[in-house]
This record gives structure tokens, sequence and C-alpha cells, in this order.
């Protein structure tokens, strides 16, 4: 722990959150701003005859209307697959599609009007002459001859086929296993719904040719790329200046490059005004990347005394209509790589089939990946335990790979860095009074109540990640991040962070590691991100990597200035630097033994810029820019206990107990930390109770409003209990790991397991997710004799 | 059809030319540029545009500008009097009680609403009152933490 490092820090972004002063895209307002407003297609599927905009571009307040082939004509490119496996076939997407829908909500016009009232009516005159299709849905089922295709060149609707592991040890594995589990599990689809919905702003300079776009990115810089690169090649990437300012949650919904962020440039450019749009929750449902849905087929190999030996498992991966900017990525490589879980396991082996449906797009959602392999593991061990008549915790317990064991190497490529698995159930036992629950649960047993206990645990890789691996893994651009720090003449310190905060909380956070590195106080440091003008590059946020690779790339920008710092203060007070002492309680430099002789932080940084008096070879100015390239993931870990109990006359679960401890190395702040993991644990029940986009067989979205998407609320929940290990990370400086996803990805499988427990006796041997009352009451009256 | 309407909002006086299905949201976002109240859906369950109209807990996305014609209004952006924070919105920052921000001036409405009509709730209280409000990044639990201490603070201040 430093200065300010491992302090819960109140976060220094909250003054303009709280009075209302949040500076979301929505809130642009600029002179002269047209709106914008986008037709979404009703059918899943069907072909364009024609689109008439006559009598839309008629109404009083529209400046014009645009189709799909506009657009093209205009020079717009397709949307880029960004990251992609091998051999992977990635269908056409444009901006706005000019001949066919694919998914309902797939955009077909936009309009363009005065006022965003006058442009939504105009969507209503616009007349699409749709041929409706047979539609094709099921992760699975889309697979069979005979389905509709999807797109015509893409047969069986399959875009890819990816494995790992260690096929021959796994056969063998399963050849000389004493028992067998088979578990067929769906990972159903979800639907990020961060609060606020997307949204989009342009406004074009035709004088200078430089174009500004808002936009509700996770990654601004990316999508500077993407579009002076891919999609707009007209624009000129340095006359392009993408901002993402306060985003109201992202849930990786927001990393991708999606259409609008085209099409609201593309006409504000062509009509030389200020363009808006403005997702309503609707269109977030129809149009935002949605997240997991799986089938998985999976095989357990155990001995009879519990050790695991073996893995098999088969994935269907619904991709929906079009592959999303890194959909692949996200049932392949970020998936199976963690099938060994906290455990040792010589024998595994995981291949995805990604399929096309007439879906909205699936792609990376909280966990992305790591979720579906934690859920799979983690319920078939519970099956294991089960059949062999061990304890949960035992079996995990039997299978961990010891502390002393890292760094592990699994078969499934990746190098785990550091975990102390048995101390972190040590301590969930302990908190959670593990045999006092179970005490309980059986007199609960004995009044004929329906009590049950589930338990999880699960390692993630975050920190994406080293730039080599993720290129050799598909990746089209490096996971480095960019750290800019400028100190000011008078000693202030301003920090500019390629990664960007959509709730993290990252002005307080990486303020802290800055101000820790300099010895200066939190309050001296204003950390600026989501602009690509004042930030000169960056990867943005995902895959829990914002402290690990952008906490680090500032940690090594403030060792240059420590060093530019010590050099000049040497100059100046005329003494060696290995005379000198930096001092990290004030930033001053002092002679090593004699304190009064010193030189203060804002004196140095004054007279870096003064230049008065500098040492031969040294610029005057104090900035710097520093890039950090990971040399490896970091891979937390965390557990889960969960009680539960089922109500016998109306199948509702309440959850009473919810207890969790997580292990994500060293620690900044935390009290955000804790934020992380309550967020992340709750999105994670709203998975395993509540949550479900439904589609019928005719590819309609059935749950495409908060009416009828079942979101979790305050009143589904207990305080949770929440604490901490930290086993620091070697693999980088601060020892820190990833948080912002485990919570996610552990908690699902527990509650599923507890209440798996509570129906016990009614012969349950898998629920999949959500479990509604519906689902449990039919259970209940089925089985219950 | 137009119709001038005119409301008091934190404390002002404040006149506006609007359709006949203008959304109150709308009318204080766009027309008064208030835009601390927040729009996350377009069936009334998420909370994110609640604000006080005649001292009783709205959702602003709900009501048309019209029906708030003669209202006396609160927005998020009246709460903090002459700089310091309503203790509910010190209570937010206090005890973490937010992320990204975009559900909170409604989540802190609500709550102002709920401290208004019992000043001494009950967790579970807390909690289905909250339950109007949809939060995608706190999990809730700082949140309530947050009206429990305002609710202490207030009744040592009073």
């Amino acid at each position: 722990m430093g200065k300010h490092i491992g302090k819960s820090v109140k976060r220094v972004e909250d003054p303009r959150f709280l009075q209302g002063q949040g500076k979301y895209v929505a809130n642009i307002k600029l002179p002269n701003m047209a709106h914008v407003a986008v037709l979404r297609s009703p059918h899943a599927h069907a072909k364009i005859n024609s689109i008439n905009t006559a009598a839309a571009k008629a109404l009083d307040g529209v400046i014009d209307v645009f189709v799909g082939q506009d657009l093209i004509d205009g020079g717009v490119g397709k949307m880029p697959v960004i990251w992609q496996v091998p051999d992977n076939k990635i269908p056409d997407r444009w901006p706005l599609t000019p001949d066919k829908v694919r998914h309902v909500g797939d955009s077909v016009a936009a309009v363009v009007a005065e006022d965003p009232y006058i442009a939504r009516d105009a969507l209503d005159l616009v007349e699409v002459d749709y041929e409706a299709l047979e539609a094709t849905t099921g992760a699975k089922a889309t697979t069979e001859d005979g389905k509709p295709l999807v797109h015509d060149e893409i047969e069986n609707n399959i875009s890819f086929k990816w494995g790992l592991g260690d096929r021959e040890a796994c056969d063998k594995a399963f050849e000389e296993a004493d028992h067998v589990v088979k578990l067929d599990l769906i990972n159903q689809r979800l639907i990020a719904n961060a609060m606020e919905p997307r949204a989009c702003a342009a406004q074009w300079i035709a004088s200078t040719e430089n174009m500004t776009v808002w936009t509700t990115s996770q990654n601004p810089h990316i999508i500077r790329f993407g579009l002076s690169a891919v999609t707009l090649p007209m624009l000129d990437e340095h006359k392009l200046r993408v901002i993402s300012p306060d985003v109201g949650g992202g849930f990786g919904s927001k990393i991708f490059h999606y259409p609008e962020e085209v099409i609201v440039p593309w006409i504000a450019k062509k009509i030389n005004r200020p363009c808006k749009w403005v997702a309503t929750r609707s269109e977030s449902f129809m149009t935002d990347s949605q997240g997991r849905d799986h089938v998985q087929n999976c095989k357990l190999a155990l001995k009879s005394d519990g050790t695991i030996t073996g893995l098999y498992v088969e994935l269907h991966a619904d991709m929906g209509a079009y592959l999303s900017s890194i959909a692949p990525l996200i049932p392949t490589v970020i998936c199976i790589t963690l099938f060994s879980g906290l455990y040792k396991n010589p024998g595994i082996w995981g291949e995805t089939t990604g399929t096309l449906t007439n879906t909205v797009p699936v792609d990376a959602y909280r966990g992305a990946g790591r979720p579906e392999a934690s859920y799979l593991l983690e319920r078939i061990i519970d099956v294991a335990a089960k059949e062999l008549g061990m304890d949960p915790i035992e079996i995990r317990r039997k299978n961990f790979i010891g502390k002393d064991e890292f760094p592990y190497q699994t078969p499934v490529a990746f190098l785990y860095d550091s975990g102390d698995y048995h101390a972190m159930f040590d301590k969930l036992e302990e908190n959670a009074n593990y045999q006092g629950m179970r005490s309980a649960q059986a007199s609960a047993k004995e009044e004929g109540r329906l009590v049950g206990i589930g338990v999880s645990g699960s390692v993630e890789a975050s920190g994406y990640g080293p730039a080599a691996t993720v290129g050799a893994l598909g990746f089209y651009g490096g996971m480095w991040e960019h750290g800019g720090i400028r100190v000011h003449p008078t000693g202030k310190v301003t920090a500019f962070t390629g990664s960007h905060s959509h709730g993290q909380g990252h002005e307080t956070t990486m303020a802290q590691i800055v101000a820790d590195k300099l010895g200066i106080e939190v309050a001296d440091v204003d950390v600026v991100h989501g602009d690509t003008d004042l930030v000169t590059q960056g990867m943005g946020t995902y895959g829990s990597r914002s402290v690990a690779v952008g906490g680090e790339a500032l940690s090594n920008a403030a060792k240059t200035i420590r060093k530019k710092l010590v050099t000049l203060a040497a100059h100046l007070m005329e003494v060696s630097e290995d005379d000198l002492v930096y001092d990290d309680e004030n930033g001053s430099v002092q002679v090593k033994g004699v304190p009064d002789k010193s030189k203060a932080f804002g004196e140095l940084a004054f007279a870096a810029y003064s230049g008065h008096s500098l040492p031969e070879g040294m610029d005057p100015g104090l900035e710097t820019s520093a890039y950090y390239n990971p040399g490896n993931f970091t891979f937390p870990s965390s557990a889960h206990l969960v009680q539960v109990e089922v109500d016998k006359d109306t199948g509702e679960i309440e959850i009473q107990k919810f207890v969790a401890v997580e292990d994500c190395g060293n620690v900044i702040n935390p009290m955000v930390v804790e934020g992380q993991i309550l967020g992340g644990i709750v999105q994670g029940v709203g998975q395993a109770l509540y949550e479900h986009g439904v589609y019928d067989d005719d590819g309609q979205l059935v749950s495409g409003s908060m009416l009828d998407y079942t979101m979790p609320r305050a009143d589904n929940f207990p305080m949770i209990e929440s604490d901490r290990i930290e086993t620091p990370s070697p693999s980088n400086t601060l020892g820190v790991k990833g948080v912002g996803e485990m919570g996610s990805i552990t908690s699902p499988p527990a509650v599923v397991n507890a209440v798996v427990d509570a129906l016990s006796d009614y012969g349950v041997k898998h629920i999949d997710m959500p479990l509604t009352s519906e689902k449990i009451w039919n259970i209940l009256q089925t089985n219950g004799g | 059809m137009t119709h001038t309407i005119s409301m008091t909002v934190n404390g002002n006086n404040c006149t506006g030319e609007v359709e006949s299905r203008t959304l109150l949201v709308d009318f204080l976002r766009d027309h008064l540029d208030l835009t601390g109240t927040n729009i996350g859906c377009d069936t009334s369950q998420c909370g994110a545009c609640t604000i006080m109209m005649d001292g009783s807990v709205v959702k602003s996305c709900t009501a048309l500008a019209v029906q708030a014609d003669g209202s006396e209004i609160t927005t998020i952006e009246g709460l903090a009097t002459n700089g310091e924070l309503h203790p509910l919105q010190q209570a937010f920052w206090d005890e973490h009680g937010l992320q990204c921000g975009y559900c909170t001036p409604g989540m802190i409405m609500a709550g102002v609403g709920l401290l208004g009509d019992n000043p001494n709730p009950s967790e579970s209280e807390i909690r289905h009152c909250l339950e109007g409000n949809m939060c995608r990044c706190t999990g809730y639990q700082n949140i309530v933490k947050a009206v429990q201490t305002a609710s202490q603070s207030m009744e040592g201040g009073a």
C-alpha cells in the first residue's frame, strides 16, 4: 500500500453525476443541429423489393431521407470484424442494408429532420416493400439441412469452427475414467441494457475538412481507426476526432463499431450540419449486440475419488445475423482457454461452431466467453459431486491448482500467473459459516422447506492482453495501452489515459496511481480520457484491462517524470543524482540525509518550464508519454457461496445469503473494487434467475422491452457479503488483476447450483437459466409426486 | 397544435411552447436545457427520468409537458442548495452509490421522495421503494446504504 494506492478515496467524478452534470452524448446540443432517426426492420428475414421515401421527404421539417444504396454510392465501407478466427466466413454488413433484412431491427433507412419528433414521424412514412422470408433461429438448429440461409454464400449457416486443447489426452481420459458425467446446457441469450442507450452526434467543418464524432463507446480510438480506415474512408484519421464523454455503462455492448457511428457522420457531412441520433430503449433491444447464447454439450471424466482427468465440450454459439466487431473471439479464444478453471485437468478439449441466425448479432457482454466457460465447468463439477456423493467444496478442493504450482500451464494455452484457491475457499467457508449453513439447511429440510446451498469458483483471464499473443489469436490491433503525464508549471498534473471509464471510476483510481508514483496529492491530478484529440492513442476498456494495462502505462510514465525531476534537481543543487532521494510523501527531491536541502515538486516543475538552468542536453518542459504492452494476462479468481429458498407454492426463489471472496491481486481503491464486485454479482444473478432474450421461431424478439425482459431490481437481493484475498500478480509492477467481470462470471453457477441443491429431492439434475418461478413451479408440480 | 405552458422548475418560473405530445422529460431536457434528468427507456420501467412534481415522485417520460402546466417541479439540478449537496446526494457519494451515473439523478429523486414520506425506512422498504428504478452498475447495495445513511444524517440534522 502506498500513500494513495490501497485507500478508498471517494470518487472525484461523482459531484458532476450527483448534480445532473454528466456529459452524456444525448445532452449534446450544437447550433443548427439536425436529428437522425433510423428505420428498423420489423421482419427477421425479408427481401427489400423497393423503398419509397417520397412521402417521408415531403413531411414538413424533414431535411432528407437516405437508404442503403445512397450510403454505398457515397463511399461508406462495410462494417469490419476486427477479431477473426481462421477460416471464418464473414458475411457482408452495410451500415444501412441495401437489399435484404436479416434480423428484427436491421437498419433500412435514415431520416434527418429539424426535430427528433418529426424524424420519428417520418419513419412511419417510409414505404418499404418487403418480401418476407422464412427465418432461422437456434444456435444448433440453424445448422440443419434445409434451414433458410441467413447469407446465401454461407453454407449451413456455419461461420466458423474452432477447437483448442489436447484431444489425445482428452480421449485417453475418457477411455480410462472411473466415472463420466454428461451434461447438456443452454447459456441463454442476454441483452446488456446499459442504462444509457447508445447515441451518436457528429459535426463536419467543411472549410477545414475536420469531423468530430461523439459516440457512446468504450474505446473511441478504435472507433476512430475503424471509421477512417474502413467505414468512412473519405475521412482522414488525423482530422477525425472521436469523443466518448461520460458513457452511462457499457458491459461490452459499447465496444463495437455500430452502423449509426457511420450513418450519423456521413449525413452530417452530406447535409453540412451537425447531427445527432439517440437510441430509444426499443432500438437498444434490437440493435445493441447481445450476449451469450450457447448450446453446450459437455462430458467430465473423473477417477472414483473425484480427481478430474478430462473435459470434453462441444459448443454451438449463435452469432446472430452478422458478425459483430469482435464476435468470433467470444465463444472461442476467450472461452475455451478457461475450461481448466481452478483445477488441474490434463485432458481438455473444446470445440466451437459459430453459427448464424436471423437474430440480433451476439458479441462480448460482461464476462464475454468466460461466464460461458465457468458456468459449464462449475455446473458439471457440481453434478459430479452429487453423483460421487461428495461435498461440492470437497471435490473442488481435491482438484485445485496449489498455490506453489504457479505459474501454472493449463492444457488450454494459458499460463496462470498467481493464486491461492485454498486460501480463497478457506475465507469463503469461514465468512459464510459453511458448516453452520449446512446444519441449518438440514433442519429446514426436516421442516419441509426447500433450502439449497450452492458454491462456485472461477478464474478468468483479464488485462487483455499481450499484443503479439492477441495478434496470433486473431485481433487486428495490439492490446497495449497508452498513458501520458503532463506536469504543469505550477506542479499540477494532467494524466491522459487510453482506457475509458464508463462507470469504473478511472478518474479516481488512475489519479491515485499517478499521485502515488509522483508523491503528490490526488486532488492535484486530473485524469483525461475518451477524446482522441486529447489522448494520443488508446485501446479502451473491456476485458478487465484498465488498471492492469492502462494503470501500468501511467505508472511507467510517472517513472520517466521522476527520473527527469531527479536529474534536474541534481543539476540545480549541484550534487550527484546518486546522492539524491525522491520523497514519495511530497514529491520533493532531497539530498540523502539532509532533508532541508531539497527541491519541491512545484519548484522543479517551474524550473523545467522556465528553462533558465537545465542540464546539458535536457529539453524544457515536463511531460511524457508511455506505451505499455503487457507480458501476460492476469488471472483473478473468485469464490461464491449462495443460500436460496424455493417457495413450494409459487416456485419463487429467494436469495437468503450471498457470500463472495475475490482475488484481484493488489487493489488500488477497495471501495471501487467492491463496487465492481457487487455490480457484477447482481448482473450474474440476473442471468441465473431473470434475464432472457427470447426469440420466437419467426425470429421475433419477444422480450424486446423492459416490460418483457426482466432486469434485476433492488428488491431481489439481500446484502451481499463481499471480501477479498490478495495474491499480487507478477504480470505487472502494480501487482493488480482485473476485477470488472469476476462477479458476473462466478455468480450464475453458484445460484443454479443452490437451486438444484434445494430441489435435490425432486430428482432434478439440471435446470437451464433463467430459473423463473414458472419453470420451478412446473418442476415442483411434475416431480412433486 | 401547440400550447403555452408555464411551471416552476427548481424555483424558477419557466414558460414554453410545446406540442400536445411533448413529453415532460423532453421539455425539461430540450426546452429548458436541464439535461440532468436522463432517459433510459420508453416503457416507464427504468426510472432514470424520475423527478418531483408538486411533491410527488413522477417518471417524467410518462407525463406530458402540458400535464405539468402550473406545477412545481424539482429536478436533480435543483437539489443542492447554495452549493451544498442534499444529504442524499452526499450519502450517494460517501457510500459509492453510483458508478456510471446515468441512473443516479432518477435514483436520488426517488430516494428523496421516499425519505419525504418515510424518514426512517427499513432496508426492505428502501428496496421496495426503489424497485421502479433500475441500475445496471452498482447491484443496488450501496444505493440502499446511501438511503440508510441519508436517513440517519437527515434525522440528526433535524
